[in-house]
């Protein structure tokens, strides 16, 4: 036995199941499943450029007859949303299966979206698993049911399902082999005359799909009714059941919702009329309970609970027992820690140079998002993947004067991911905008994950490596300016120039993250306390190794990797090797 | 009796390592176990926290406040940041170095004072540990997390000390054992 990763195990169920092909694009808390996914050498395993791509990777493998599957974040979902909307009409050949990892209490995300209310909208059946033993069986289950009911299905999983451990049990890989492909435009060719004699059978099925998740879904433990004390019935899936569980133990019996789209109604009406008291217990929105409230069903939800972050036994204890844990107090002021860009992060040096130029940026999401966080504080916007370059040629359009004081930042992988279609709007609709891509050599936020830009595929092996300067230069963009961030004075001057031109321009601030294996540094720099003068300079960069120790700087040596740009900003030569 | 183990820190200083090196120790002692752990964006050096739950038959994966019969600190105001999950008859162990968060970096407020006393003026069973200078004197300041697993070690009789150095064996890189091991020690015998 092992622990298991939720991530790990629903791999572990991909290969188990037979799985041949896996597309995705990293999000926390989705990533290591393909990670993991990737070390089984019978699944052809990749990093698409977004997740729309690798959707459609998905669908493509499948119609050819292979099992097949993608994994992203709740986020990612939205702009895979166009295929999945439409691959609910088509149906499937070989089974195809969606992950969609959702982020109550958004743990490393911009906003707490409901995936369920897509698979809802998609009419695609969803399951949700509660623990590693379940990721690994439901995802096993999920492709069975995709070929039985010929539709995609999508899991859904939360933070804590995807990044908890716990024991899964493991067996043999069952691969049947390919599918046969068969021409057939009335299932796959999703014109207005086809696409209306499928949308009856996608509503067809969604009956056939409530049928199944009403009796044989309950025979095969899918969806699971454990009565107790019949004084409270709970009805909840994935963590939420481990919560009451852990809360209520034998006091409620509970009704668990392996599947959540379809819900069933007879099963939650026989439910409820067994138990005094219902509980609807769901983490986000009131789904479940809207569900139950439609069909008559009385229920406590929402009004008890809470829409936002996370749910805990502690929470369902308080609300359903009344029961609260006596806590240790102190009166220690305590100083929050938001996380910041490491110490050696090439993007610091990209955001003093914007500092001094005193632009307005509009950003985008990964690590250089934390250059929003003081004292750099030099992000006025962040919205989406990809967003910093289409609201920055907004934002020039609106007026452009804005234009010589304005940039947009992104990195690398989400340059490719959906920030290249906003450069190519830039230099077709030419605004003078000025976009910094910085290049970092890596997808960092997720923890290093290979993309387009870096010349290596899932597994480290040589892969072709897109230009961003030739890409630039391909898409119209004349101005190309490359820059090192460890180097202050010339990432000023470049950004300067990028600005000064006519034009649109862009800015490639290449220098790989310090955080990568293959990273010499060097050796910790150090304050000489003779001649540091307390003028505190060097702190203005927000570089976590650096504090004031008895009224001198001082630099952690544990933690600085020796990039010298603090050393840069020191007038006194007080930063030492 | 399920048993809730709390390990925080600053993101970067290996919390991750040290609750997954606990979780295979208490389950090959045949315990039911759960870790649950953060990534993404908060491990940039931010406040960092992992669970682990062991027991006979562990639901939930998560602690809350009040729920954690040990809480192992690799940093003191960490510590007294999540004091409040600590049972009021639990024990913390704190690695007694201290790392500035950005708003005392900048300046813009102080790093609290007398912390350990203040934890153990709560009502604290408190071990201090000077983790630092046992990891640099092991080979490297990046072994503090070993050196913290010792000191945990020696805190939880439920788990032999053999099961402990064959869970350390399947984490760390064959390069590295040694100087893990060693720094393991030190942790188990201050």
């Amino acid at each position: 036995m092992k622990l298991f990763l939720g991530n790990e195990a629903v791999a572990r169920g991909l290969y188990e199941a037979g799985c041949r092909v896996v597309s995705s694009y990293p999000g926390t808390p989705s990533t290591e499943v393909t990670e993991f996914a990737a070390t089984y050498d019978e699944i052809f395993s990749e990093w698409a450029p977004n997740e729309k791509v690798a959707c459609e990777v998905a669908f493509g493998a499948s119609v050819a007859g292979a099992r097949s599957f993608c994994a992203m974040k709740h986020v990612g979902l939205n702009v895979a949303a166009d295929p999945l909307f439409t691959a609910s009409y088509t149906g499937v050949n070989a089974g195809m299966v969606i992950l969609v990892a959702d982020d109550p209490g958004m743990h490393s995300s911009q906003n707490e979206q409901d995936s369920r209310h897509y698979a809802m909208g998609s009419k695609t059946m969803m399951l949700e698993p509660s623990d590693s033993a379940e990721c690994l069986d439901f995802t096993k289950r999920a492709f069975d049911l995709s070929e039985k009911f010929d539709t995609p299905v999508i899991i859904r999983l939360t933070t804590r399902v995807a990044h908890s451990r716990s024991t899964a049990p493991v067996s043999e890989r069952v691969d049947s082999g390919l599918k046969e492909y068969t021409k057939n435009p009335q299932k796959y060719v999703m014109v207005p005359a086809n696409a209306k004699v499928k949308h009856v059978v996608v509503e067809q099925r969604i009956l056939d799909q409530t049928a199944y998740c009403e009796k044989e879904a309950v025979e095969n433990g899918l969806n699971k009714v454990e009565y107790n004390s019949k004084k409270i019935g709970v009805i909840t899936s994935g963590i939420c059941y481990q919560y009451a569980k852990e809360a209520l133990g034998e006091n409620a019996s509970y009704l668990k919702l392996g599947c959540v789209y379809p819900l069933p109604v007879q099963l939650i009406k026989d439910f409820a009329a067994q138990c005094e008291k219902i509980y609807v217990l769901e983490e986000l929105d009131d789904y479940i309970e809207t569900h139950c409230r439609k069909n008559g069903i009385e229920v406590i939800g929402k009004e008890a609970f809470t829409l936002q972050g996370e749910y805990s036994q502690s929470l369902i204890s308080k609300v359903i027992l009344g029961k609260e844990s006596e806590s240790l107090k102190t009166d220690v002021n305590i100083v929050p820690r938001p996380p910041v860009l490491c110490a050696g992060c090439p993007h610091r040096g990209l955001f003093y140079a914007l500092k001094q130029l005193n632009v307005t940026v509009s950003g985008d999401i990964g690590c250089y998002t934390l250059g929003s966080a003081q004292p750099l504080g030099m992000i006025d916007t962040v919205l989406c993947m990809g967003a910093s370059v289409s609201a920055l040629h907004g934002r020039n359009a609106a007026n452009p004067e804005n234009a010589k004081k304005s940039v947009a930042v992104i990195g690398d992988s989400t340059f490719i991911h959906s920030g290249v279609t906003g450069l190519i709007n830039i230099a077709y609709n030419a605004t003078d905008s000025v976009v910094i891509i910085l290049d970092n050599s890596i997808t960092g936020m997720t923890g290093h994950q290979q993309n387009p830009t870096t010349g290596k595929n899932i597994k480290g092996e040589p892969a072709n490596a897109v230009s961003l300067e030739k890409l630039a230069n391909a898409v119209g963009i004349e101005t190309v300016i490359v820059v090192d961030p460890y180097n202050l004075s010339e990432t000023k001057e470049g950004i300067k120039k990028a600005l000064e031109t006519d034009g649109p321009a862009v800015v490639i601030s290449r220098r790989p993250c310090a955080l990568l294996k293959t990273v010499k540094h060097n050796p910790p720099l150090k304050v000489n306390p003779e001649k540091c003068k307390s003028c505190k300079m060097c702190m203005k960069i927000g570089c976590p190794a650096i504090s004031m120790k008895d009224g001198k700087a001082h630099i952690d040596f544990t933690q600085c990797l020796g990039c010298k740009v603090c050393s840069q900003l020191c007038k006194f030569d007080a930063i030492e090797e | 009796m399920n048993k809730s183990i709390m390990i925080v820190g600053v993101g970067g200083q290996g919390t991750l390592l040290a609750s997954r090196i606990l979780g295979s120790a208490l389950l090959d002692c045949g315990y039911d176990v759960k870790v649950s752990e953060v990534h993404g964006m908060s491990q940039r050096g931010g406040s960092v926290v992992t669970y682990v739950r062991y027991g006979e038959n562990v639901a939930s994966p998560i602690i809350e406040k009040g729920e954690a019969d040990i809480i192992l600190a690799f940093e003191q105001l960490e510590a007294a940041r999540w004091i409040e999950y600590l049972k009021p008859d639990g024990k913390i162990i704190v690695n007694t170095q201290q790392i500035d968060p950005m708003p005392v970096v900048m300046g813009a407020a102080e790093y609290p004072e007398g912390i350990i006393n203040a934890l153990k003026a709560a009502g604290a069973d408190v071990e201090e540990i000077d983790a630092l200078p046992m990891a640099v004197e092991a080979g490297t300041s990046k072994a503090v997390n070993v050196v913290l697993i010792g000191a945990m070690a020696k805190n939880m009789a439920v788990v032999s000390k053999e099961k402990w150095i064959d869970a350390l064996k399947a984490s760390v890189p064959p390069k590295f054992l040694e100087l893990n091991l060693k720094a393991f020690e030190m942790g188990y015998n201050i």
